[in-house]
């Protein structure tokens, strides 16, 4: 009996555990129609890792998750709320979902650390001296505190991302969002990004992570999500999907980037 | 040989114009930047108002505008800008504010061509850290877009340096006023031609000059 309750107020106390919850989601892009269906569902704390071929809406998948794609039909929810429209409430939500982009997009013409702190003095109303302290923590913690004083266009891709993973943890998401986060770096600076994203997953961040990296979602990944021709073809462990893939188009994709 | 100056109020005539310009130069910058966000802006109202605005303002003669200034909104509705008694004051007032909604038409165009510079991107991951509309123009779009437009926002000032003498068509004291005025009662036609193409001239080019400069050094590097 007492067992009985004492479960059920540890689950009062702690918030749902579904954190981004996909459910039914159609989008076209003229008459092509990109996300088919799609539920997905991801817990608190979980790593998503989202592959598949090119043009199988993975990318349009993780931009839906904070609004910067609109949906036609069906619903998206974060933290239990679903997105609202554009405006104040969807700004605040925003600020709530981490982003990371394939072309980094920092600020060109604000330095490393004003990327960092603009969010948080302007959507957080944080004062200037402790965003600053904060920045810096986080720059060093993604290991180019160095470079704090320079401008995006001085500094390599891979700490160009990096600089972007800290401008988004600088809000405290609740989830960080990958959209291809390594296609747009040169070979030898993608470990020192994907070692980054690592940490994170190892500290308990929920993310979504759409990439090409096989050997980070063998590594990372709690659930493998495979995409192709706009719909969800596969969700598996990444054991299970790379070891032992079930659908056919899944076969035939790991066989084509599996094999050099 | 420039015995025929005394009693002219040269420098004073271009000091007024140099008046006009600024004044006009600071309202039209900010008229500008606002009609520029209007025809950015999600909001499809504001859209039409500013696209409906650059078109019907830029496509009308300066004069016109100048004229209706006084004639129209001074006279007939009785718009006076705080100085019904002083008439040099309201007449250049008017002139300002003429000048100010003419050029404001320019400046948009530059500034939204600027605005088309800046990577998308960029607005994309100041939305994405949670700034609203305005907030991602005013922290991220719109200082990178004035960084490109230096170089046109220049030739819009220069322009409007020039196009101040249109104000002489409502009787503001610039330096056109007293072209006219000198070349009734001199004979020296050519002289006092070339006097007055020497000063706008010298505040033109070191305009050009030095914003030059300054767009070189603002300019983003990506």
């Amino acid at each position: 009996m007492s067992g009985v309750s004492v479960t059920k107020d540890a689950e009062d106390t702690v918030p749902t555990a579904d954190l981004v919850v996909l459910s039914n989601v159609n989008k076209h892009f003229g008459a092509l129609h990109v996300l088919q269906d799609i539920d997905l569902t991801i817990a608190r704390g979980e790593v998503v890792v989202v592959i598949g071929p090119s043009g199988s809406g993975k990318s349009t998948l993780c931009r839906t998750i904070n609004r910067l794609e609109t949906v036609d039909s069906g619903s998206i929810s974060i933290d239990g709320k679903p997105l609202p429209h554009e405006g104040k409430e969807l700004a605040r939500l925003r600020a709530d979902v981490g982003m990371v982009f394939q072309s980094f997009n920092l600020f060109a013409h604000k330095t490393v650390l004003e990327n960092v702190t603009l969010g948080q003095t302007k959507v957080r109303k944080a004062d200037k001296k402790a965003a600053e302290t904060k920045a810096r923590a986080l720059l060093d913690r993604v290991g180019v505190g160095a470079q704090a004083d320079k401008y995006p266009a001085q500094l390599s891709g891979g700490q160009q991302q990096r600089v972007a993973i800290a401008r988004a943890l600088a809000m405290d998401p609740k989830v960080m969002l990958f959209d291809e986060p390594t296609s747009a770096l040169d070979p030898e600076m993608i470990n020192e990004v994907l070692e980054v994203m690592q940490q994170l997953a190892r500290d308990g961040m929920t993310m979504v992570v759409v990439t090409h990296e096989m050997g980070f979602a063998r590594s990372a990944a709690n659930r493998v999500v495979f995409m192709a021709d706009g719909k969800i073809v596969e969700e598996a462990s990444p054991e299970e999907f790379f070891s032992n893939p079930r659908s056919d188009r899944a076969k035939d994709f790991l066989s084509k980037i599996l094999h050099h | 040989m420039f015995d025929f100056l005394e009693g002219y109020d040269l420098l004073g005539a271009f000091w007024v114009t140099v008046q006009l310009t600024v004044l006009s130069g600071i309202g039209s910058l900010v008229l500008g930047t606002v009609l520029a966000a209007m025809r950015v802006s999600p909001v499809p109202l504001m859209r039409s108002f500013g696209t409906v605005y650059v078109n019907v303002v830029r496509n009308i003669p300066l004069t016109v505008i100048i004229v209706f200034s006084s004639l129209g909104l001074a006279d007939v509705f009785g718009m006076t800008l705080g100085a019904a008694d002083d008439f040099e004051a309201k007449y250049f007032r008017l002139a300002v504010f003429g000048l100010s909604a003419y050029t404001a038409a320019f400046v948009c165009e530059a500034v939204r061509s600027g605005i088309n510079t800046v990577p998308v991107g960029q607005a994309e991951a100041a939305r994405a850290i949670g700034l609203s509309f305005t907030q991602v123009l005013s922290n991220v779009v719109l200082p990178q877009a004035f960084r490109s437009v230096v170089g046109p926002l220049t030739n819009v000032l220069i322009a409007l340096t020039k196009n101040t003498t249109v104000a002489a068509a409502i009787g503001v004291a610039e330096a056109a006023l007293l072209m006219k005025e000198m070349i009734e009662n001199e004979a020296q036609l050519v002289l006092i031609s070339a006097i007055f193409a020497f000063g706008f001239v010298v505040l033109t080019l070191p305009t050009g000059l030095i914003l030059g400069w300054v767009g070189k050094r603002v300019a983003v590097k990506r």
